[in-house]
């Protein structure tokens, strides 16, 4: 069945329209994000409906979402915590926030989701507020100044099924309903035809293990963010 | 202290609505303007001086003067609103807490290109400043300051906010164009330049968020008054960006020309914990680093540049006596390689070597011959790409080598990083360490150099 019928086949078309006549494919970014907030990430499904929509072929559409970092073809959380490592939060103890993170979901470097399905961990470039370092982003909000003791608390406030309030502004409700607003629009995904979550449960954590090394071989392994894994050497889940 | 005057509306939280804006002396400028005709105003914001704020400093009048009129073609502005140099975060704290100035520059340079169509390039991270946006552009709408007629002008524009999603390479502007087409976001070959074929292969000017929020400004108070303000070639104010080892850091917005040591010492209140300062950055992690010598250097796109470095964004990051430079640009060459776009083989392949090498040295491993090979690696990246990522990846690698020699080579003789004590474990020998990433081949690098 297409996702993007209804409501959300109304939303694409709005999406769309909003383009110059003939610059359809402009609205490529904002569709990624309509069937990321529909799916909790992007599936091959999904990408070949915004192919269709623009006339382009999938591997046009996959060429352009694997581009980006905030599109996730991978199996996601349902929150993103990303946690700024580089050099003005380095130097106010990122790193120290960045062990703390994999400590308080109890996950392992190169995990991609907690084996809860709660959240997935990225490390993250500058997110443009140096002053409040070291910057935590959870589903793009910030959260400023956050030491190893406030992330635990921050990762408590999640598994209690709340989100925690951001340092500036509105929080969305989970990494979907960000993709949501990041698409231009306004309210929550409806409820009802968001069914599809690939990534929760037990699928999740064991598809995260994929990539990580052994445990007690040597010592902490870095993320080397110069070969980050290969999104297309993923099976479709489901 | 001069004025402040782009961020003079920063102390009132109510100006991020258009009411407050309105009250403060908001859409003056545009007001101003459109009793102009359109080159006059760019003759006014070359007059005045202004250029751009995003790190080339080309001069925004000139810039604009060069779209051409007669191509049958629409003309775009394009807000570069992606910002993402490391240090940087002026741009996202202007639209933050005080949207409608953007806004109103943006189309303030609409009507001077006699463009009818405005896109925002939001960096996709920047999820609640976009969200403020949104709301001010819905709000300029049922104001008149968008739509089909501007102020009771008959002048019409639109404008559209579109969201990137995650790739610094995106705010290079040719990059930022091929994202906004739809594309993967990888730089374009120029000529032709974006004010011949940029958007949709039209006219286009690219704007950076700083840049315009001045504009209104100097439509309003007039080009003599800007061009009095900081240095004769580098005129106006300029927000910078503080971070790292201060006790204050923070968005200070200064005369061009002030010196460095005034920002850190008097606005940022110092080195934190009264530890010496080591190095600094002027403009982000892609300018070169300067050290404690240059500290009475005033922050203007000549004075950095006579100090052997570049203005750039106006982001300065401090690293004090306790940090490890080999360390700070092991992890910035991190980024460089993680950001590249691949497009290059200098920046794609070089990025990577470099970041390497400079692993193995920060973990103890390295040999004498590393740091020439570093310089050596180094020197084939800078102009042998498209775009200026490859050349802002050299910054960091070739002035900490310059300026901290010292460093690297106590790291070789030591086998372990002097500042963290970081070095081969015994039971790990080097061969390990060296194990290639799965889809990676390693063929050692003075091979493939040979």
């Amino acid at each position: 069945m297409p996702l993007l019928q209804g409501e959300l086949g109304e939303a694409a078309r709005r999406i769309v329209a909003r383009y110059p006549e003939g610059r359809e494919r402009s609205a490529i970014l904002p569709l990624l994000y309509l069937v990321q907030a529909v799916e909790g990430r992007l599936t091959r499904e999904g990408l070949r409906e915004i192919g269709g929509l623009l006339g382009i072929t999938t591997a046009e559409v996959e060429a352009v979402a694997t581009f980006y970092t905030m599109l996730r073809l991978r199996p996601t959380g349902r929150h993103v915590v990303s946690v700024c490592t580089n050099l003005a939060c380095a130097l106010r103890g990122a790193r120290d926030v960045y062990e703390a993170a994999h400590r308080a979901f109890g996950m392992r470097h190169g995990q991609e989701v907690s084996d809860d399905g709660l959240v997935t961990v990225h490390e993250e470039e500058c997110l443009g507020a140096c002053d409040a370092a070291p910057v935590v982003q959870i589903d793009f909000v910030n959260h400023d100044r956050v030491t190893p003791e406030r992330m635990a608390e921050l990762a408590e406030t999640l598994r209690r099924g709340e989100v925690p309030a951001p340092s500036r502004g509105e929080a969305p409700r989970d990494f979907r309903h960000a993709s949501w607003l990041l698409a231009g629009l306004e309210g929550e995904p409806p409820e009802g035809l968001v069914a599809r979550d690939p990534s929760a449960g037990s699928a999740a954590g064991s598809a995260g293990g994929r990539g990580s090394p052994p445990a007690g071989t040597g010592p902490a392994p870095r993320t080397d963010p110069a070969a980050p894994a290969d999104p297309r050497a993923e099976e479709e889940a489901g | 202290m001069t004025e402040r005057i782009i961020t003079a509306r920063w102390d009132e939280p109510d100006t991020v609505w258009i009411d407050r804006y309105l009250e403060t002396g908001g859409y003056a400028g545009l007001r101003k303007a459109l009793t102009m005709t359109p080159a006059e105003v760019i003759d006014e914001v070359k007059a005045s001086g202004l250029r751009g704020r995003g790190g080339a400093g080309f001069p925004t009048g000139v810039k604009w003067s060069f779209v051409p009129q007669d191509t049958g073609k629409p003309t775009y502005v394009v807000v570069n609103f992606d910002e993402s140099e490391p240090g940087t975060y002026n741009n996202r704290e202007l639209v933050e807490r005080d949207p409608h100035q953007l806004i109103e520059g943006a189309v303030i340079a609409a009507y001077a290109i006699q463009s009818h169509h405005v896109f925002v390039y939001c960096r996709g991270e920047f999820l609640w400043p976009g969200r403020i946006l949104a709301r001010a552009v819905a709000e300029a709408y049922d104001r008149g300051f968008l739509g089909p007629d501007v102020a009771g002008s008959g002048y019409g524009v639109d404008l559209l906010l579109h969201r990137g999603a995650g790739a610094y390479i995106c705010g290079e502007e040719t990059a930022l164009l091929e994202s906004l087409e739809g594309y993967r976001g990888q730089p374009r070959l120029r000529p032709p330049f974006p004010a011949v074929e940029g958007l949709y292969a039209s006219p286009t000017v690219i704007n950076n968020v700083e840049t315009l929020c001045n504009v209104p400004h100097i439509l309003e108070r007039g080009a003599a008054w800007f061009a009095g303000i900081g240095t004769e070639k580098s005129p106006g104010t300029k927000i910078f960006s503080l971070s790292g080892k201060v006790e204050r850091p923070g968005n200070y917005e200064l005369p061009m020309g002030t010196p460095v040591r005034v920002l850190i010492e008097e606005h940022g209140g110092g080195v934190l914990d009264g530890k010496r300062l080591k190095a600094w950055t002027p403009g982000g992690s892609s300018t070169p680093f300067l050290t404690a010598e240059h500290l009475d250097v005033g922050l203007d796109f000549e004075s950095i540049q006579a100090a052997g470095s570049l203005l750039g964004t106006g982001a300065v990051m401090v690293c004090d006596e306790r940090d490890c430079m080999v360390d700070v640009t092991w992890r910035l060459l991190r980024f460089y390689a993680h950001e590249s776009c691949g497009k290059c083989t200098p920046c794609r392949e070089g990025t990577w070597w470099v970041s390497r090498v400079l692993g193995r040295i920060e973990e103890g491993l390295g040999r004498p011959e590393d740091l020439p090979l570093l310089e050596d690696v180094g020197g084939n990246i800078l102009f042998r790409a498209f775009c200026a990522l490859a050349d802002g990846a050299v910054s960091p690698l070739s002035s900490s080598l310059r300026h901290f020699r010292d460093e690297y080579e106590a790291h070789v003789r030591e086998r372990r990083c002097p500042f963290t004590g970081r070095g081969p474990r015994p039971e790990e020998p080097p061969a390990e360490e060296e194990a290639p990433p799965p889809r990676r081949v390693v063929i050692p690098l003075e091979e493939v150099l040979r």
